[in-house]
């Protein structure tokens, strides 16, 4: 009897194993870049970049357009992109969210100070590990969502200007 | 043409796969006869015709072949040979090829280096490997198939990921994969071995050998992987435990427990059961780990593009061998008394064993935790290293201590430890590590405790090293090991407690004074190369306390293909340290962000995983030469 007992609990064991596996791989995470446009963003949780608190979707619905970028201030091409986004920042009707990646605060904070800060929201991502759901492999990169979180456009590397110029004809249609 | 000659390839060798499993079963009943000349022959066949499709996978890298998807996503003309040839492996479709070459080339040298052994036992043994060999080639064929083709064919490829363009990465995966794949070997022997009831000593002696490869390989390949993370990465780190470092390091802990439990059911004819969960364990671990890594179930900067497909496929397969194993597990175990001294080399074997079990729990439950939390509560979770560093450091110190007194503790019954000798050992680690904080820095307790007891273990075994030449009988092979374990932990802990590391901004033509040290950015340079652009810097680092004068030279490098930035360290390493300079922006007339580490005794981790490596090879010739 003891021994069916163990027996039958290793088996269930083993069961339960396999089933969260199987579960967590229908899981909806999105890792593939290709992938990301026309998808809906679910379930964000971010890291206030300046206090405690953590941030979900609904304080990203402000604007009728969300712009993310993953920035950090080691990173030389986000410099470069630095002033298209402070001109982004200037259109109506745009949130600029920006997630500091992999970086030391007080350099970022020096970055933002230094260069001016076109983030309309700031989270941060110490890990690198939050960027992953949004399929990041580099910075910087954005993506352009529209009120739903409904992934537009992904931009990989620093915006361009045919990039900028999309940017302001989406949003001001 | 290469696609069809490949898939044609592929599906003789399912049939022949089959034809091994029959032919197997007919000569299992057949009890007079010895294996069949033709079971040789077909393994043989199987083996090179998998080796024959793999090169021919490496000369569609090699000529470029686009019309193969898996070379159109991995590959580009501009990229030199060897990572065109290092491309092969470096995906996903790529690397299951070479799972195949592992698991037909073990298969085969185990029929023929285990000829002594019992005819049945090498037949089920062949049977469980070909059922594994099948259940690849069904996922490789129809779910990963690296001929698939592609219409119409593009003129270029997307090209390697840059910062998998690396010598170290190059030499990784087949390093890691005949250490993981090759425990399928001893998975199906243990299977074998349940069902023909061939158990104990001759048992242990089939499997020592391959368990010691297979070990061997796999330390030196997490080396290379911890190599490539050191200079790649750009973080002066080598060790992140990412879900996909972890995959690689739960066989091993796995492995690493069985090669000691096999000492003692080859000599006290114990542990069988154990013996035989820790063989089946170590394969189904590194199966986990392709599907933790394949599947995309974990959110690691490491892993491969996923398709939820193939994540199933594994999933299954996974299951089918946990479930297929406990299954003959079940039926055959017995339950056994072991009266073994607590004062014995079985008892310190088995303390081995709990720590490598306690490792290889925490891990992964570190590894697996966000997954679970995910599915049941919906919530994203990470688990980094402050858990490891708090769950896996502190009982270090323990383990080392009993590394260090296991070794010299006799079979079935110890008369005595000599505790007058440990205590002057344990005095003199205590003094050395004094002697370190009063001429360098102080440290923290736990790094005390560490070092203290990586010299303890040092000493001992030159102790053991010192006494065995007296009697001019000793085990080279688990001396080299133990002691460059030692010095791994001991340079470790040093490596930690006295990196040094800053972090600044600097224009060209700046210097940065800090402590002792003057960094001056003296120049920039644009220089092309075949495949890509690099931004290189000439620092010049001076400490005149030291005498020290260097240049170290780092990169940015831009890949057009696909269009990516990579910093490239620049590494001076030196027998006592490191100095580590990575750089950070492209342009010219703004601040570049400078790191200056420096890095002690980097040389000396690389140089101690070597000799552990080492240690097993050396084992394994040992058993050679008494023709096991």
């Amino acid at each position: 009897m003891k021994k069916r007992i163990i027996k039958t609990s290793i088996t269930i064991f083993f069961l339960f194993i396999t089933l969260v596996f199987l579960i967590g791989l229908n899981k909806s995470s999105i890792y593939d870049t290709k992938d990301l446009v026309g998808k809906q963003l679910k379930n964000i949780e971010l890291d206030n970049f300046n206090e405690n608190k953590i941030l979900r979707e609904s304080d990203l619905k402000k604007n009728d357009f969300l712009l993310i970028n993953f920035w950090a201030s080691w990173c030389g091409p986000c410099r470069r992109e630095h002033p298209t986004l402070l001109k982004l920042n200037r259109i109506n009707n745009l949130t600029i969210l920006g997630v500091n990646f992999k970086d030391k605060k007080e350099n970022a904070k020096k970055f933002l100070n230094e260069l001016g800060n076109p983030y309309d929201i700031l989270a941060k991502d110490e890990l690198g590990k939050d960027s992953v759901y949004f399929g990041i492999y580099g910075i910087p990169e954005s993506i352009l969502v529209d009120k739903d979180l409904t992934v537009i456009k992904k931009f990989v590397g620093p915006i361009s200007k045919n990039e900028f110029n999309y940017i302001v004809k989406t949003v001001e249609k | 043409m290469l696609s069809n000659l490949g898939n044609l390839i592929l599906f003789i060798t399912i049939f022949i796969s089959f034809s091994i499993i029959y032919f197997s079963i007919v000569n299992l009943k057949d009890e007079k006869s010895v294996l069949k000349k033709n079971i040789y022959q077909l393994c043989l066949i199987q083996c090179t015709l998998i080796i024959l499709t793999f090169f021919i996978l490496v000369s569609a890298f090699i000529t470029s072949d686009f019309s193969l998807i898996t070379v159109y996503q991995n590959s580009h003309t501009l990229k030199p040979l060897l990572y065109k040839i290092s491309g092969t492996w470096g995906n996903h479709e790529g690397s299951l090829l070479l799972w195949l070459i592992i698991l037909t080339i073990f298969s085969f040298l185990f029929l023929v280096y285990n000829s002594s052994h019992p005819k049945n036992y090498r037949l089920y043994t062949l049977i469980t490997q070909n059922f594994l060999i099948l259940g690849f080639l069904f996922f490789l064929i129809f779910n990963s198939n690296p001929f698939s083709l592609l219409s119409p064919t593009p003129k270029e490829g997307l090209g390697l990921n840059p910062i998998l363009q690396d010598p170290a990465l190059a030499i990784h995966p087949p390093l890691l994969y005949v250490g993981f794949v090759g425990s399928s070997i001893y998975f199906s022997a243990a299977i074998s071995s349940m069902l023909t009831n061939y158990a104990g000593k001759p048992f242990a002696q089939s499997i020592k050998n391959w368990v010691l490869i297979s070990w061997s390989f796999q330390t030196i390949g997490i080396l290379a992987g911890s190599i490539w993370a050191y200079y790649e990465l750009g973080w002066g780190g080598f060790w992140f435990w990412d879900p996909v470092e972890n995959a690689s390091l739960l066989p091993w802990f796995a492995m690493t427990a069985l090669f000691h439990s096999i000492m003692v059911l080859e000599k006290r004819e114990l542990f069988y059961f154990w013996v035989i969960i820790l063989c089946i364990m170590t394969f189904i671990l590194s199966v986990t780990g392709t599907f933790l890594v394949r599947s995309g179930i974990l959110n690691s900067v490491h892993t491969f593009a996923n398709d939820p497909s193939r994540g199933l496929y594994i999933l299954l397969f996974l299951s089918f061998l946990i479930f297929s194993s406990i299954f003959i597990l079940f039926r055959k175990f017995q339950v056994s008394n072991y009266k073994i001294n607590s004062n014995s080399k079985e008892t310190f074997v088995l303390i081995n064993n709990w720590f490598m079990i306690f490792y290889l729990i925490s891990v992964l439950i570190g590894t697996v935790y966000p997954i679970f939390t995910e599915v049941l509560t919906n919530h994203k979770v990470s688990v980094g290293p402050p858990f490891y560093n708090t769950v896996i450091i502190p009982l270090v110190v323990l383990f080392l201590i009993f590394m260090s007194i296991g070794p010299n503790i006799r079979w079935i019954n110890n008369n005595n430890i000599n505790l007058n000798l440990l205590l002057k050992i344990f005095f003199a680690s205590i003094l050395i590590n004094y002697l370190i904080i009063y001429f360098f820095k102080s440290y923290s307790l736990l790094s005390n405790f560490i070092i203290i007891s990586s010299i303890f273990l040092i000493i001992s075994t030159f102790l053991d090293l010192y006494k065995s030449l007296n009697k001019r009988s000793f085990n080279l092979s688990r001396l080299t090991s133990h002691l460059a374990f030692g010095f791994m932990v001991f340079f470790i802990g040093l490596n930690h407690n006295f990196s040094f590391e800053k972090d600044f901004n600097l224009k060209l033509g700046e210097k940065k004074e800090f402590e002792d040290y003057t960094i001056e950015f003296e120049n920039i340079n644009l220089e092309e190369f075949k495949n890509y652009k690099s931004v290189i810097g000439k620092f010049n680092i001076n400490n005149n306390s030291k005498d020290l004068n260097l240049v170290l030279s780092p990169e940015i490098r831009i890949y057009e293909n696909p269009s990516t930035l990579t910093y490239e360290a620049s590494i001076r390493s030196g027998l006592m340290k490191d100095y580590y300079i990575t750089m950070s922006n492209i342009d010219r007339s703004e601040f570049y962000n400078i790191k200056f580490q420096k890095k002690p005794f980097m040389i000396w981790i690389w140089i101690s995983v070597i000799f552990i490596s080492l240690g097993g090879l050396m084992r394994l010739f040992k058993n050679e030469k008494k023709n096991y």
